[in-house]
């Protein structure tokens, strides 16, 4: 059996806090999802039953918030999520190549975790980067106006 | 000419902070809309025909307007969850000025009595966020917000909320679901937001760049406004500029402001090596228009109209000679299919369908009939559905396969591409 998922407590303690900051509690299950995948890395089964109990809120109501919004990881990702954007104006400077470049550099494909579980590249939807295009977001932090040499650099920094 | 009613201390550092902002003239409109009567405010507004500038272009007094006058409590949300391809103002809104939003909203929310604001940022900007976060407490701090604001007996509480990946969420009504911890599904409408929203309370749901030209209009007045622009389209809008020009960003200019001229002047013509050939105006969403419509346009909300177009959020998207209509047909479309939110049959399954015919065409694995059915896939998808979002997948379909036609054809009889490019479609499998 695996062992039993625990919410470290200054992480129940911003939970508690978000459960009272908005009219309905219901409110507070974006922020908690975002501590909770924090915590976790991603969101299974076990995360939405902890949580739904922690907020006293049905599991089904958890789950369905969960599966809905991209950003909550339903897989594990790597330590350095580079998300890439390919939609169309990021796609006409060369977004799709500079995905592809990353991919070759860390040896992985889209959507996988490195062997070192350090990296995952993903393509995405519009982030709204794009007149600096071609650009990546990598976990909470924006790279803009990227080239392979800044890329090089930038792969480099995060090994 | 930039006309920078809005954005004219961008680029200055002190202005992203009170201190600097107030030093800069920053809430001197709060201070004027205090001591004015509400209603006042929202015939201001009215007056300077402001129309909102997230995409649907709606007035904004009269949204307002909507609202019931029985005392119930309102609410009033910024939508921040900038998501239509091609458009990045309102984040450097939220980055270069959150003062200049919060003032807005204050004004705001004392025009149409709220004691509550949310502002609804997109969870990919998290920078933003905390921008907009730690502007808020400076308020607090200074008593711009909270009870009895600058000795008005005004109160206002705001806040943050951040979302967490979903385009739709940029309907009013989903944006509302969302914050409300649901899922970010639209509602049908009516009821509109302003008679049943937030908590089924009345709500009006206003876009960061509307809200931010408040407080110019306050303190400048709606005959000033209405000096910019057309008749229809008043005042100055940021329009987000991307694509292979030499100087892609925003740039705020009058409405009506020839899109000949924002291209050569404000942006520095095309990047070397690369020709126009078509402009989407005002966000993916909008129908391409080809060189010579582009050429004419003016970027207001009649000339759009007259073209068959819309200036939607002003994500203004210049396409290149160097791309291929189908490859970039088939990237929205796998956008929007991504993107639908599934309550809706003829948009889920149709945003599927146009997704795989425009990625077959690509392929070369179509015959010349797929293109009369991606036409009609999309025809049938508009106005039968809760939300924009089916219309607003069907427009580039509709007008991308009408006005580029032979692109299409090509990749279908020649099973490769007719441009010089990158094309990305002829390789999809």
């Amino acid at each position: 059996m695996s062992k039993k998922l625990e919410l470290p407590s200054a992480s129940r303690a911003y939970i508690k806090k978000e459960l009272e900051r908005y009219e309905t509690k219901e409110s507070a299950l974006i922020p908690a999802l975002f501590e909770a995948q924090k915590v976790f890395g991603f969101i299974t089964p076990e995360v939405v039953d902890l949580l739904a109990v922690e907020m006293d809120i049905p599991p089904s109501r958890v789950n369905e918030v969960a599966q809905f919004y991209t950003m909550f990881n339903k897989k594990p990702v790597g330590k350095h999520h580079i998300q890439v954007c390919t939609n169309i104006s990021c796609a006409m400077v060369g977004a799709r190549e500079t995905a592809n470049y990353i991919c070759k550099k860390l040896g992985v494909k889209l959507d996988e975790v490195s062997k070192d579980s350090r990296f995952t590249v993903s393509q995405v939807e519009c982030l709204g980067s794009c007149g600096t295009a071609p650009m990546a977001q990598i976990n909470d932090d924006y790279y803009e106006n990227l080239d392979q040499q800044k890329i090089d650099k930038l792969l480099e920094s995060l090994k | 000419m930039e006309v920078k009613l809005l954005s004219e201390h961008y680029d200055k550092k002190e202005f992203r902070h009170l201190e600097g902002y107030q030093k800069l003239g920053g809430y001197s409109a709060l201070k004027k809309a205090l001591k004015m009567k509400p209603e006042e405010i929202v015939a201001e507004v009215k007056n300077s025909g402001l129309r909102g500038r997230g995409g649907a272009g709606f007035p904004t007094g009269m949204k307002w307007g909507f609202l019931p006058q029985n005392g119930e409590p309102r609410f009033l949300l910024c939508n921040a969850d900038e998501g239509e391809p091609g458009t990045f103002k309102d984040r450097l809104m939220m980055e270069r000025a959150p003062h200049q939003l919060i003032e807005g909203m204050i004004i705001a929310a004392f025009g149409i009595k709220s004691q509550k604001s949310y502002i609804y940022i997109r969870g990919e900007y998290y920078q933003p966020y905390k921008i907009v976060e730690k502007a808020i407490e400076e308020a607090y701090k200074a008593g711009l917000l909270g009870k009895n604001i600058l000795g008005s007996g005004f109160d206002h509480e705001m806040d943050v909320y951040r979302g967490a990946g979903a385009y739709i969420v940029g309907e009013e009504t989903a944006l509302i679901s969302s914050l409300e911890g649901k899922k970010g599904q639209p509602k049908l409408k009516p009821p509109f937001p302003a008679v049943k929203g937030y908590l089924e309370k009345p709500t009006i749901v206003n876009n960061v760049e509307t809200l931010a030209a408040v407080p110019w209009i306050i303190n400048n007045g709606a005959q000033g406004y209405k000096k910019y622009g057309t008749e229809k389209s008043p005042g100055t809008k940021l329009f987000s500029v991307s694509g292979n020009v030499n100087k892609p960003g925003v740039y705020e200019v009058p409405l009506a402001y020839s899109f000949k001229d924002l291209l050569e002047n404000e942006c520095g013509g095309m990047k070397p090596g690369f020709k126009l050939k078509a402009l989407i105006p005002g966000g993916s969403s909008c129908p391409v228009l080809n060189y010579d419509e582009a050429m004419k346009a003016t970027m207001d909300y009649e000339c759009m109209s007259q073209m068959g177009s819309m200036l939607g959020s002003g994500g203004v998207i210049v396409i290149d000679d160097k791309q291929c209509m189908v490859d970039l047909l088939n990237v929205l479309m796998h956008f929007y299919h991504h993107e639908s939110c599934g309550q809706c049959t003829p948009c889920r399954e149709g945003t599927g369908w146009m997704e795989k015919l425009s990625s077959s065409i690509g392929a070369g694995r179509a015959q010349l009939s797929d293109i009369t059915l991606l036409d009609k896939v999309a025809r049938q998808m508009m106005g039968t559905t809760i939300c924009a979002l089916s219309d607003a997948a069907a427009l580039p379909v509709i007008s991308f396969v009408s006005k580029f036609r032979d692109e299409f054809e090509f990749h279908i009889h020649e099973k490769k591409c007719k441009v010089k490019g990158h094309c990305h479609a002829q390789s999809h499998h």
